[in-house]
């Protein structure tokens, strides 16, 4: 065995999404990339003399960094919203290490040179990994594709319209074809467009009672069972961005047993709140799709736990306090997450409805497998990019103190436990908690 | 007497002791409406803005009478005119507004929570004329004053609500107000105007008119939007009429001694028979503008008390 150098991390939980295990171990990280990890005390005693530097964890969990797919950030366009240097900050304290960013800017990354645009700006100023995602049609607009091949060999990870639906069901057959030519991810926003058109919450006794132009759960099982058909028509490589209802579940199971490559995300908030949390009007809480009922929060927790809906996102989408002090059919949706993601979902671990590594999986390996990183494993030859974090320390959330330009968060005053400690990207420390 | 609210943004947040509260001045203020002199100083020295950002011919008139006879200065606002059209938030008016120190806000708004998100922002006392699909609480509380004084109580009656109940203000306080004072409700109307979720609100739901009207103490209609009508939520006018328009046939379903609202204004020949609207023996829709007035000048007085009982740094 040759000596070891470079950093270990001992002392820690190690919560490994791949093996499915939470175990006491170490991590030795040597260039930028993990080289052992290690959980036998007679080896991690023997690493311990070789290293050039020993990080103690204090017992404290260390998972591999956080992959968050669908993260909105102001460049171009609403940089007063959010810029990539606030958002890399926000990122590094939530122990996100790659953010995949969505396209809908202003305008919209949908040509190779506004790709550039990004990357230039993410290099630049984001302490973490930033991969682009790239818009399918032309100005997201739903009539025209837009250059996939030169997109992708700029960079683009993936292909999305974010929140527009494709009305047109001839243009997005032929652009889901032509990805498929390339081999290219296409992740969808499942919701008819047409049912949901001016609804700001999900239709029944609460809406009802608030008089909100509400849309039926169902829209999103139409939209998912239409893109299923395209799926299996084209055998494209298709995302579902989220799913939040029960109804759409069984759709999304067939999709995967009859072997489609299919693979479905939720965001944070679908998990963790329900309709009821907009109470009084409160804006915070006005979300793409609305938030549900509670059964339907309860069977997409459950559909995570058994593997069925594969990613959490933060979904990030900074919002001025403007375009939030509005009545709530006229404010702006979205709410910022980067740096209450961590923590909000320990909440499901604190209630027992998820066991950590089960929730790294969704958080880390398998968004980094969907698009083809390396990352998201706790393993040798895996990049050092780690987040370590505590599940169980008590904090009560200041909006005011994220470091997000925007402070839209609907978890403002809540009691949360779960705190980042310390991320790391490729090696380098980009956060610590003081 | 016990109103301990700041604001009246809807009839949700009332108990069934405040409702008689206010439905008990109201009676009073109907009396003294009837009087030849119709002057009272119950608002005197206070000021009254009514804030419409939706139109309005009837509400607004009527709150400003109320203002007026209980000498409040009332001014009126039509605010799709001004300031929306120059691009200013609704919170920026309502702080402009604020700084002239109204004391009573009257807002009507499209959009539902609107008034709410008004009352969090200011210093005076807000009333809710109508928010979006939410709430209109003055309208239920003169529909309860109108069935009190016909019926000569306010509880355990069968009361239809009739028609576009979906998108209609006037439906969900009457339903919230109706269930609180214990009364049985049924809501009648084709199934595209219900809203989701109906179940919940504690009342029946008829898509056979007749059915709906078999033995009510009182029947509700509702006004069906001109928008509405074609093809989108119901096919025709005419198919409308047919089956849920209420005339003299289906009236004789419900008691013989049913009275028949409508919050106005009416459609004639859509919602409701011309002639039935009329017939003084049954309607008391009249009634309904008149308590329209006195249940007005009921909330502004008790508001205004409440008022005056703060000192003026506490309302900050």
């Amino acid at each position: 065995m040759t000596p070891a150098s470079g950093t270990l991390m001992h002392n820690a939980r190690l919560i490994d999404p791949d093996a499915g295990s939470d175990t006491p171990g170490a991590v030795l990280i040597e260039a930028g990339k993990i080289t052992k990890v290690l959980t036998q005390p007679l080896e991690i005693e023997a690493v311990k003399l070789s290293a050039d530097n020993l990080v103690d964890c204090g017992g404290a969990c260390l998972a591999p960094g956080i992959v968050d797919i669908g993260v909105k950030v102001g460049e171009p366009g609403e940089r007063h919203k959010e810029s990539y240097g606030t958002a890399g900050q926000a990122a590094a304290a939530g122990g996100v290490t790659t953010l995949v960013t969505r396209p809908d800017t202003s305008p919209p990354i949908d040509t190779p040179e506004a790709l550039e645009f990004i990357r230039r700006r993410a290099n630049e100023a984001a302490p973490v990994n930033v991969l682009p995602m790239a818009a399918l049609t032309k100005g997201r607009a739903g009539q025209e594709m837009t250059e996939i091949g030169f997109l992708m060999d700029a960079g683009a990870v993936a292909f999305t319209d974010a929140m527009s639906v494709c009305r047109d069901t001839r243009v997005l057959a032929r652009a889901m074809t032509y990805a498929a030519g390339l081999g290219a991810l296409v992740i969808c926003h499942p919701q008819d467009p047409v049912l949901s058109q001016g609804a700001v919450a999900t239709s029944g006794k609460f809406a009802s009672l608030r008089g909100l132009p509400a849309v039926s759960p169902m829209a999103e099982r139409m939209a998912l069972d239409r893109d299923m058909a395209l799926v299996e028509m084209t055998g494209v490589r298709y995302h579902a961005d989220q799913i939040t209802t029960a109804r759409a579940l069984p759709a999304l199971e067939r999709a995967k047993d009859n072997g489609l490559d299919v693979t479905a995300g939720v965001s944070m908030h679908h998990l963790t709140l329900n309709e009821f949390d907009v109470a009084d009007y409160r804006t915070f809480f006005k979300l793409t799709p609305p938030l549900r009922a509670e059964d339907d929060r309860a069977a997409i927790v459950a559909a995570l736990r058994s593997g069925l809906i594969d990613i959490i996102g933060s979904f990030h989408t900074p919002q001025d306090e403007e375009s939030k002090r509005l009545p709530f059919e006229a404010a702006a949706s979205g709410a910022v997450g980067l740096e209450t993601l961590l923590p909000v979902l320990m909440r499901l671990y604190h209630a027992e409805e998820i066991d950590l590594p089960t929730l790294f999986r969704a958080l880390s390996l398998n968004p980094a497998r969907r698009l083809g990183l390396d990352c998201g494993r706790l393993a040798a030859g895996a990049p050092a990019d780690l987040v370590l974090f505590d599940p169980d320390k008590p904090l009560v959330l200041d909006r005011f103190k994220l470091r997000s330009k925007s402070k839209n968060t609907p978890f403002d005053g809540a009691r949360l436990q779960g705190k980042v400690l310390k991320t790391v990207v490729a090696g380098k420390t980009v956060y610590e908690s003081s | 007497m016990r109103f301990d609210h700041r604001h009246l943004l809807g009839i949700e947040p009332l108990r069934p002791d405040e409702i008689v509260t206010l439905l008990d001045l109201s009676d009073q203020y109907v009396a003294f409406n009837r009087r030849r002199d119709k002057h009272a100083k119950a608002l005197a020295g206070l000021t009254q803005i009514n804030m419409f950002f939706e139109n309005s011919t009837r509400t607004q008139a009527s709150f400003e009478l109320a203002g007026k006879r209980l000498g409040a200065d009332v001014m009126n606002m039509s605010m799709q005119a001004s300031s929306i059209k120059k691009g200013e938030t609704l919170i920026d008016t309502a702080m402009t507004l604020n700084a002239m120190h109204p004391d009573l806000l009257v807002v009507r708004h499209p959009h539902s929570g609107a008034v709410d998100l008004l009352a969090q922002k200011v210093n005076c006392a807000v009333l809710n004329a109508g928010d979006g699909r939410h709430e209109h609480p003055t309208q239920a509380l003169l529909d309860a004053l109108t069935i009190r004084r016909a019926k000569g109580r306010l509880h355990r009656l069968t009361v239809a609500i009739c028609g576009d109940i979906a998108h209609s203000r006037v439906a969900r306080s009457n339903i919230l107000l109706l269930h609180k004072m214990e009364n049985r409700i049924r809501l009648v109307g084709p199934p595209t105007l219900m809203p989701a979720g109906i179940a919940g609100f504690g009342a029946e739901i008829c898509d056979d008119m007749r059915e709906g009207l078999r033995d009510a103490d009182v029947v509700m209609m509702l006004r069906l939007q001109r928008e509405r009508m074609d093809g989108g939520f119901i096919p025709s006018e005419r198919e409308y009429y047919h089956r849920y328009g209420l005339d003299a046939e289906k009236l004789s379903y419900a008691r013989e001694d049913a009275i028949v609202m409508h919050p106005g204004p009416m459609n004639r020949g859509v919602e409701i028979d011309g002639t039935l609207a009329d017939d003084i023996n049954r309607s008391v829709i009249q009634d309904q503008v008149e308590m329209g007035v006195a249940v007005r000048m009921a909330v502004m007085d008790v508001l205004a008390r409440n008022l005056r009982a703060r000192p003026a740094e506490v309302m900050a």
